[in-house]
């Protein structure tokens, strides 16, 4: 999974922009209003690259709330409901994939 | 342990301020993160998937018991309870907020750690054996070698800003626990026959997307001179290294790319112009820096003492004792190796309340030292065998006491997916599985000394290639796939892992190395000839057979 930020723009299905957050490097989802959210069910969702390319240059605009925005791939459950649309997008809301040590 | 001065202490307070201020800056909008990027990696700042990480340099990996005690309180204070040793002498917090980084630091720096030459294009903390000034087999203490080079390349106004970032590793004993010959520079310390202290210098190894074995540029070079020479390979690397490149910056591509004869050459025309200025050590000057290592005030003891005799007949202890416990310099004591390695736990990492035991071990039995070495486990390297018993049962009832040291379970893994950026897989479950397969100790004590390593892609953090096992993450269609080489070495017959065959999918790693490893306890010539030597006898084919017709 090389790095989104240097892949090429290409969007099948679902999208949503992401970043970490400055304060604390929390993962964030662009929402609408040029929010941020920590609730990927708050992301605003886009289909095409257009509209991805558009979402993402109004997320970079500003880089003292969230840092490090990329076109991020997810999924619609049949619910309606929105997942992470990859392992690495699955670890960066859910945390790594073991116990952490306590 | 070493004696820090007053300017280091003063130096540190400074720069916490400075970062103090620029986060600040930061948080206002002040500076944007462009400005702001290059200035956190100077602190060791970086940002991983989910969170900040802070990377704290451990000098020489020794640390003292009040340090690592602060370094417990630091991991409860700001992060989540637990810290990550990695393979480069480091300490890694994963989960400190920006805002809070000035805080943690300033605690840090009170007791004189910092992540200073933690990253950046800069000579980064120089790494050695865990074992120095303790082990019988050294010629010299190779900390006190270090601590030159570490006074000369902080801050060294020629050396921030390199073509790429350059790491140098020394060795003192024949057998090579600092993996120099992956280094940028490697320096093997030993004696002339003339009885002389002097330095092996090797060139342009290192790992990474294009991995070299380092070559010798020097059979012997006279200690004091240390420096200089030091100087003419940076200014060659300075003059003919690529800044185009970033793939091709780092000495090891100049090395190769001219040979190491024209290289060495380089360097020689360089150093005779400037072998005689300043930068000559004189007497005074290494035996002021020999001065403030502080060694402990061992007592006179026996080796073998009737309260090791008699612990001993407990099975339990006399596996631990058998597996990490290593010979001393001085009679009647010991170095203990603590593994970071519990079955099924992530590789090198301590919580708060491991740290917080082992510092009071530290205090209590190991004159207040400990060190770390870049296996990812911790060490205390002077321990009475008196004590050995009493330390044990503590380091037991905190689950530092696995006796997996060398064995299979004892892996080397990267963060991985699970925390980097610029992972294409995950490392420490796979780490995780394995050892898990491996879990019984009869077993794993039947195959021997057998290291895995585990990066979760190409930038080598976990050393695959030099891994008797390699493991490497790489991607296939979005999935997780995994290169597996065999035959590689870190120590002094240092060389590179022979690919295996295809790369398997995540779900095939465990069972895998499985086969490999029954592969091998066929094909072994007897339980003597380990893990490593049948690879190099019998080559990787029939383990390619055997493994690819499983799966
Ligand atoms: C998660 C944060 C980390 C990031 C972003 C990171 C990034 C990198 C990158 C980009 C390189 C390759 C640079 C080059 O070859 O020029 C590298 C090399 C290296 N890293 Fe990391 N790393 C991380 C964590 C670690 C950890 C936890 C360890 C120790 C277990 C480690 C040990 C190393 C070593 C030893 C190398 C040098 C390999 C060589 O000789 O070329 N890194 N790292
Ligand atoms: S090897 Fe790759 S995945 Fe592992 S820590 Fe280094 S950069 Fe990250």
């Amino acid at each position: 999974m090389a790095s989104p930020q240097q892949q090429k723009l290409k969007v099948h299905g679902p999208v949503a922009v992401t970043a970490n957050r400055l304060t604390d490097g929390a993962v964030v989802w662009r929402t609408r209003g040029d929010g941020w959210s920590a609730d990927l069910a708050d992301a605003i969702i886009v289909t095409t690259a257009d509209d991805a390319i558009a979402l993402l240059a109004a997320a970079q605009k500003r880089d003292i709330d969230a840092v490090g925005a990329y076109v991020a791939p997810v999924v619609i459950e049949a619910d309606g409901s929105v997942a992470p649309g990859n392992l690495r997008e699955r670890i960066r809301v859910a945390g790594p994939t073991f116990e952490l040590p306590h | 342990m070493y004696a820090y001065d007053e300017f280091d202490r003063a130096f540190l307070a400074e720069r916490v301020a400075d970062f103090r201020d620029q986060v600040a800056r930061r948080l206002s909008g002040a500076l944007n993160e462009d400005e702001f990027k290059p200035l956190r990696l100077m602190n060791g700042v970086y940002l991983q998937l989910h969170a900040y990480m802070l990377r704290i340099a451990i000098p020489y990996g020794t640390l003292s018991a009040h340090q690592l005690r602060r370094m417990a309180h630091v991991a409860r204070t700001y992060d989540r309870g637990y810290g990550h040793f990695t393979t480069r002498q480091n300490i890694q917090f994963n989960w400190i907020k920006l805002e809070e980084l000035p805080e943690a630091m300033a605690a840090l720096g009170e007791v004189g750690v910092h992540g200073i030459q933690t990253s950046g294009n800069c000579i980064r903390n120089v790494t050695t054996d865990q074992w120095a000034g303790a082990t019988p087999e050294e010629c010299d203490d190779p900390r006190i070698w270090a601590e030159i080079l570490r006074q000369y390349s902080t801050l060294h106004p020629e050396f921030t800003y390199l073509p790429r970032k350059f790491k140098i590793a020394i060795a003192a004993s024949p057998h090579d626990r600092a993996a120099i010959k992956v280094h940028d520079v490697g320096l093997r310390l030993h004696r002339n026959a003339a009885g002389e202290l002097g330095f092996e210098v090797l060139v342009g190894g290192g790992l990474g997307r294009t991995p070299f074995v380092g070559k010798s540029i020097r059979a012997f070079l006279p200690a004091r001179e240390l420096l200089s020479y030091i100087e003419a390979i940076m200014r060659v690397y300075n003059q003919y290294g690529r800044r185009d490149n970033i793939y091709k910056a780092r000495i090891k591509i100049l090395v190769h790319e001219i040979g190491a004869e024209a290289f060495a050459k380089a360097v020689e025309a360089e150093w005779e112009a400037i072998r005689e200025g300043a930068l000559h050590l004189s007497d005074e000057m290494i035996a002021e820096i020999r001065g403030r290592f502080i060694y402990p005030a061992y007592e006179t003891l026996e080796d073998r003492p009737a309260e090791l005799v008699e612990a001993l007949k407990d099975e339990r202890f006399a596996t631990w004792f058998a597996n990490s416990v290593h010979a001393h310099k001085v009679p009647g004591y010991s170095i203990v190796t603590i593994s970071l390695k519990p079955v099924g736990a992530p590789p090198g990492d301590a919580t708060a309340d491991q740290m917080d035991v082992i510092a009071d071990l530290a205090d209590a039995y190991g004159f207040h030292e400990v060190r770390v070495g870049h296996e990812q486990n911790l060490c205390l390297p002077n321990i009475a065998q008196k004590d050995l018993p009493a330390l044990w049962a503590a380091l037991d009832a905190a689950g530092l006491a696995t006796p997996n040291v060398n064995h299979i379970s004892d892996i080397i893994a990267c963060p991985g997916l699970d925390y980097c950026a610029l992972a294409n897989a995950r490392a420490i479950p796979v780490a995780q599985e394995i050892a898990k397969r491996f879990a019984d100790l009869d077993r794993s004590r039947g195959i021997g000394r057998l290291h895995v390593n585990i990066s979760g892609c190409i930038n080598a953090c976990g050393h695959h290639h030099v891994g008797h096992i390699g493991i490497l993450g790489v991607e296939k269609n979005g999935q997780e796939f995994y290169q597996i080489t065999l035959g590689g070495r870190a120590d002094e017959q240092a060389q590179l892992g022979t690919l295996l065959g295809p790369a398997v999918p995540y779900e095939q790693v465990p069972g895998l190395i499985e086969d490999v490893v029954d592969t091998y306890m066929e094909l072994r010539a007897g339980p003597q000839e380990l893990f490593i030597d049948t690879v190099a006898r019998l080559g990787v084919e029939p383990f390619k057979e055997r493994v690819y017709a499983a799966h």
